[in-house]
């Protein structure tokens, strides 16, 4: 098992290293003069030059990209191009409120999606089976935007239950801002929904068709023995790889949703910046998310491990 | 005294999409308790379909349509999945045929015992468990109770299933081919272990088997299926002693008998192929097969008829077979040329080593330390002639698969030299020359995976011709159709409307397409239904006669090798144990290995008698090979410290015999017996 | 199974001509409500901007904010342009730049993949590594550092979805080469001395074609649901581009006036994309080896 950790470690360290790369190659590599973007359209050739001077922007590349990669990792993130402020305590404070909002998304999603695969699994081509599959079918289908608008226009506008609105002020806290969070928790989570649910599904009709849940039945256990112990004990292993998954979606998704709902987190925060071409924002940003993601697949992979006798006793 | 188990006139179909089909025909058999039943049949026989009804276990689609089953007097028929779950595990219990997925791979061996007893608490549950572990001969209860199903062998998996079935003492238990997936030696241990606990209980047992030596061995009575009809049913010793459905008489006579070689005595197949369950020949099942058919075969569906004391047979002309007036058996193969003198070396191997890399750690791999490799193949040194079949037996783990592999350069060998025709065989295939390439082809194992599926039999086919052969046109195709006996339409076909044993003669085919020297077989006949099995064996013989083909004929089935080759040689742990005439594999001496497997094949005479040699331990780690002679660690005649030591020398016999023994040859002669003892068949 | 039979007797069938896929695919009600989904659509987008009343930019200032009548199917919006015809120049908006840049994708993904897995070895682990960096940047976010420096430029999104689809695309594919060089009829091609590009195109690729093909689809799928995202952000589209996202986030703002120009683009996303996951799924159920 140690060997499994070890290697799952170092796998999550090249990528971080690679996608650094790529994050910083890309913002580099494009077009767009961030010292004019500072000082504005009016500045002068000197003053320009002077501030690409201090900013290290006429180094090598890979020079200013170590320069960027050491620093990100002792934690100097930079200023903020067009606002001035220093941008770790920037993005940690919206890091913070997409978390809140992601747990909330995961806490409505995940539950609900395994027990509808489960459900949908056990019923294999049944009417419940066949409601589900063309729910999650089609409700993968509606963006998050549109899902956004079609709940903000009815729990907001036509029913007044819920806020249209979700910009919380800084600092408050997860129950304070609970009303504002549950109609954009519920429109992330629906796209997760679907997915976790086919992938549940597929994975409960797969092991129950397999021998040793005919064994089970032949002891003469109960249904609920033979689907607890048996079924749902290998079926959901693969579960938390999928959940781990969907976090990639859930991040894609969330850029969306708090735009739609005008939530102060890192998507909205991401939208801004490459508004304004806020390289320093722009940058940690999407190392951020990328961390994020990269641990869930971590954690997912070693929980994962852990439950499988075959990995964990190797 | 009530039968255990009843089963009367029973009907099964199966919904499939718009036209029914059935899978059994008012099927019949009872059981005593105490008494072994054995059920005999090829796939769509309905044997499966039999166990799970008998199991109530039927999938959605399958439907009782008539009959009855009653288990100690009580119908099962109609009964919910509650009072079903009362009769599961106490009164009926089945050994299915693949222990590993079987069991749950989340759970301990220990919990999935404790599940049928969760009268008890606890502790005393845990007793039980480790007292039935002991019933099955484990050796070590403790650990394998705290063990995960992977981490056990094959052999333990399958004590533990039927530690599991016999644990609330059922009526009936039923065994579903249970060593079918388990190499010999380990059968063997298994069968013994079964033998001994029906010998002390009162369960009554459904033996269910395509293998007629195992149930030569158990049962005391027979039921034969074919094509969802009982076609002869019997005790045992009458049965085997004179069966008169013809589809007996033809599946006793396919299988070929430990001790019997192709220059004695030849095989004889049952024509033509298994009907499919939806197209069923209207009256006789078996009438386009047989080969004493008759015009009212064709026309009415035979009755059941009683033919003896408990007999029954299906078929019209039993009466006639039964007085010899009539011969069932399907005409005999012709016999194989005589071997000539002139033996011109094909192939030629010396010592071949075969080595595979076990993968590495990052953290290795960052220190440039050497990967640990396995050693499949152990400087192996055979020789085979012009014309003649060379047949290589081992068990799993013997190395023969990647012999064949290096052999054909699928494989790169890690040492050793192969000679074809006296001239050096480049080990890689791209340095092979089209006319070397045309001379060495080979069949590989899985007859489903061994055809392009997207490709028809025709462009299959094509390939080889073009490549190696420098033609190509219909007549050729049409030409090694015929050859392999499939009609010339099977060329516009796709392999997925081909059956299993159809398919591996498109690949024979295919391997002899160019006219090659040397084919390569890696157990072309084990996945495939016994009554297939001689037809293909046949076949091989005789494109060999015809072609003056050599062949390496690899298999686990010691009477399949015996039978087909020339010469024998017995591989362990990728060491070659023993290499001889086929003949005189079967007399002593014989290396201890060989006596043991000759021991452990299910003989199918039932009068036969043969000596119980038995392996101890299990196979060793091939990460971890023992030293001295690698076979020492199990060997029932282990002499001492020399075996530990030193590898063991070649000893050499008048009658062309090796082995690889430090037991003098003429001790071995002296203490072993004729391992087995099987009448001559007429 | 429990039932084994044997097919002799059977008459060949070719599992996999494009008429006999569409055949199929009607066969079942949710694949033929998808298959026919995507037909319309791709009649909009083929037909659309011939047969479009209005203009794209036709902003006709008299008629705006009026409600769905005879003269505007799906109404006008605030700046009096004709919703219905902004709905069918987007579709081929949506749909070129989807269709190409996964068509692109999906070439350029297999020839990787195909080759990589082929090849195996470091170049192959290498790469994989690479690719999985890559995949481990979510689909939206990389489209976002890709373009937001970049700015509106339509053959942009395009590249984009190239760039984003490739890794997975050739990951598909390589798991298909993978499974299918163990196969017996992948080692008898070598052993009767088959070239290599024969080995790759002829024996492996076709096995590899179902994956492939439905992996195609969903890919579509998801590319329009980026480039509908990535319209309603703002990003790599900007006015008076008819992207259906663009056209919902500049709706937006006067949703109580016309609620027609925010619901329409919205409706047109929705049941294309639904389309082709119901024709993905149902491409998944029906491909299979020709005889089967």
């Amino acid at each position: 098992m140690s060997r499994y950790i070890l290697r799952r470690i170092g796998f999550l360290l090249l990528t971080l290293l690679i996608t650094s790369i790529i994050v910083f190659g890309i913002t580099q590599v494009l077009p767009g003069d961030p010292a004019r973007v500072i000082l504005g359209r009016e500045a002068g050739e000197a003053a320009l030059d002077s501030l690409r001077e201090e900013l290290g922007l006429n180094d090598p590349l890979p020079v200013q990209y170590l320069r960027w990669l050491g620093d990100f990792i002792r934690g100097d993130w930079g200023t903020s191009f067009s606002t001035g402020v220093e941008v770790r305590p920037l993005v940690m404070q919206r890091l913070g409120n997409s978390l809140m909002l992601a747990a909330l998304t995961l806490l409505i999603a995940v539950p609900v999606a395994i027990a509808l695969g489960v459900v949908a699994g056990l019923n294999e081509n049944k009417t419940v089976d066949s409601a589900v599959n063309v729910s999650a079918l089609s409700v993968v289908g509606l963006p998050e935007f549109v899902t956004g608008i079609l709940l903000i226009e009815i729990f907001a506008f036509r029913l007044g239950i819920f806020p249209a609105n979700s910009s919380i002020r800084p600092g408050t806290s997860f129950l304070e801002a609970l009303p504002m969070l549950i109609l954009p928790a519920l429109t992330a989570s629906l796209v997760i929904l679907a997915y976790i649910s086919r992938m549940t599904r597929v994975g409960v009709i797969g092991e129950v068709s397999k021998p040793y849940v005919r064994t089970a039945r032949l002891k003469g256990l109960s249904q609920w023995s033979v689907t607890s112990r048996h079924v749902l004990r290998n079926a959901l292993l693969p579960t938390i790889a999928v959940i781990a998954i969907s976090f990639g979606w859930l991040i894609s998704g969330l850029i969306v949703v708090e735009n739609v709902y005008n939530y102060p987190g890192l998507g909205r925060l991401m939208i801004f910046a490459i508004d304004r071409r806020d390289l320093p924002i722009i940058q940690a940003v999407a190392m951020v998310a990328v961390l994020a993601f990269a641990l869930a697949n971590l954690a997912a992979d070693l929980f994962s491990g852990y439950l499988n006798p075959r990995i964990r006793l190797q | 005294m009530k039968p255990a188990l009843s089963i009367e006139n029973l009907t099964v179909s199966y919904r499939n999409g718009s036209s029914p089909v059935t899978a059994l025909r008012e099927v019949s058999l009872e059981i005593q308790p105490g008494e072994v039943h054995g059920l005999v049949g090829e796939s769509g026989s309905g044997k499966t379909t039999l166990v799970l009804a008998a199991m109530q276990h039927l999938p959605d689609q399958a439907e009782i349509t008539a009959g009855s089953i009653q288990l100690d007097g009580q119908e099962l028929i109609g009964l919910t999945q509650d009072e079903m779950r009362a009769v599961w595990g106490t009164q009926i219990a089945l050994v299915p045929q693949d222990p590993l997925s079987a069991l749950n791979p989340s759970l301990k061996i220990g919990s999935q015992l404790r599940e049928l007893r969760a009268d008890l608490s606890k502790a005393e549950a845990r007793k039980k468990s480790i007292g039935l572990l002991e019933m099955v001969q484990i050796t070590d209860p403790e650990r394998v109770a705290q063990s995960y199903p992977h981490q056990i062998s094959g052999g333990m998996q399958q004590r533990v299933m039927i530690a599991m079935a016999l644990c609330m003492g059922p009526k009936l238990l039923i065994l579903d081919e249970p060593t079918t997936g388990l190499d010999s030696t380990t059968e063997a241990v298994v069968l013994d272990l079964i033998r001994d606990l029906m010998h002390e209980s009162q369960t009554a047992t459904l033996y269910v088997s395509h293998s007629l030596g195992v149930i030569a061995q158990f049962a005391d009575q027979l039921t034969v299926l074919y094509a969802s009809e009982l076609v002869e049913h019997g005790p045992k010793m009458e049965l085997f002693e004179q069966p008169l459905h013809p589809y007996t008489h033809g599946l006793l006579d396919s299988v070929p008998r430990l001790g019997e070689n192709k220059h004695e005595i030849q095989l004889r197949s049952i024509g033509g192929s298994i009907p499919s369950l939806g197209d069923l020949p209207p009256a006789c099942v078996f009438a386009p097969r047989c080969s004493v058919a008759i015009d009212i075969c064709h026309e009415a569906r035979p009755d059941l008829e009683s033919s003896g004391v408990a007999r029954q047979v299906r078929c019209y002309r039993w009466e006639e077979i039964q007085a010899n007036q009539v011969d069932p058996r399907q005409p005999p193969a012709p016999p194989p040329l005589a071997k000539s003198d002139s033996a011109e070396s094909v192939l030629k191997i010396e010592d071949l080593e075969v080595d595979y890399d076990q993968p590495r750690s990052l953290a290795k791999w960052l220190r440039r330390s050497p990967p640990q490799s396995v050693r499949a193949v152990d400087k192996v040194r055979l020789a085979i002639g012009k014309g003649e079949t060379f047949g290589l037996v081992g068990e799993s783990g013997s190395g023969k698969t990647s012999l064949a592999q290096a052999v054909i350069g699928l494989v790169d060998p890690a040492a050793g030299n192969v000679e074809l025709f006296r001239a050096k065989l480049p080990s890689k295939i791209s340095e092979r020359d089209r006319k070397t390439l045309g001379q060495l082809q080979m069949v590989l194992q899985n007859p489903d995976e061994a055809l392009n599926p997207y490709l028809s039999v025709g462009q299959s086919l094509a390939r080889p011709l073009v490549l190696l052969g420098g033609t190509n046109s219909e007549d050729e195709i049409d030409r090694l159709l015929e050859a392999v006996r499939l009609p010339s339409e099977y060329a516009d076909r796709y392999p997925a409307q081909l059956s299993g044993g159809e398919k591996q003669r498109v690949a024979i085919a295919r391997a002899f397409a160019a006219i090659p020297d040397l084919v390569l077989l890696d157990e072309p006949v084990s996945s495939l239904d016994v009554s297939v099995q001689a037809s293909i064996l046949n076949l091989l013989n005789h494109l060999q006669r015809k072609h003056g083909t050599s062949l390496l004929f690899i298999s686990h089935d010691i009477a399949v090798i015996g039978y087909l080759s020339d010469y024998v040689g017995v591989l362990y742990l990728g060491h070659l144990m023993e290499v001889a005439p086929s003949r005189a594999l079967f007399d002593p001496p014989y290396h201890p290995y060989t006596e043991a497997l000759l021991s452990a094949l299910p003989l199918l005479d039932p009068k036969a008698s043969q000596e119980r040699v038995r392996l101890q331990g299990e196979l060793p780690s091939p990460l971890n090979p023992p030293t001295g002679c690698p076979f020492h660690t199990r060997c029932p005649r282990f002499l001492g410290q020399i075996c530990v030591e030193q590898t063991p020398p070649w000893q050499e016999d008048e009658t062309g015999t090796s082995i690889y023994c430090h037991i003098p040859l003429e001790d071995l002669r002296e203490e072993q017996g004729l391992v087995f003892a099987m009448r001559k068949r007429k | 199974m429990a039932v084994e039979a044997t097919t002799a007797g059977a008459t060949p069938v070719r599992g996999w001509r494009p008429l006999t896929v569409l055949t199929s695919l009607y066969r079942r009600p949710a694949s033929a409500a998808g298959t026919t989904i995507v037909l319309v659509f791709l009649l909009m987008a083929l037909i659309g901007p011939v047969v479009a009343p209005y203009g794209v930019n036709e902003q006709i200032a008299s008629e705006a904010r009026q409600s769905p009548s005879p003269d505007h199917w799906f109404g006008t919006d605030h700046l009096g342009r004709d919703v219905f015809s902004r709905v069918l120049y987007g579709a081929r908006e949506i749909l070129v730049v989807a269709g190409l840049g996964t068509l692109i994708a999906v070439v350029v993904g297999s020839a990787i993949g195909l080759l990589s897995g082929y090849r195996g070895g470091t170049f192959d682990e290498a790469l994989m590594r690479i690719f999985d960096s890559l995949l481990a940047i979510p689909a939206l976010l990389l489209a976002l550092l890709l373009l937001g420096l970049v700015g509106p430029a339509r053959n942009a999104v395009m590249v984009v979805i190239v760039i984003v689809y490739t890794p997975i695309v050739a990951r598909v594919a390589r798991s298909a080469v993978l499974s299918a060089k163990s196969k017996g009829f992948v080692q008898a091609a070598r052993m009767r001395g088959e070239s290599q590009s024969w080995i790759l195109f002829r024996e492996i690729l076709p096995s590899a074609f179902p994956a492939l093909t439905v992996e195609s689809a969903l890919r579509f799928s998801y590319a329009i649901f980026l480039i509908a995202a990535l319209g309603f952000l703002g990003i790599g589209v900007q006015p008076p581009n008819p992207n259906w996202g663009l056209m919902v986030a500049e709706a937006r703002a006067h949703v109580f006036q016309t609620p027609w120009a925010l619901w329409m683009p919205a409706l047109a996303i929705s049941v294309l994309v639904i389309g082709v996951n119901l024709t993905a799924d149902g491409l998944r159920r029906i491909l299979r080896a020709p005889g089967e």
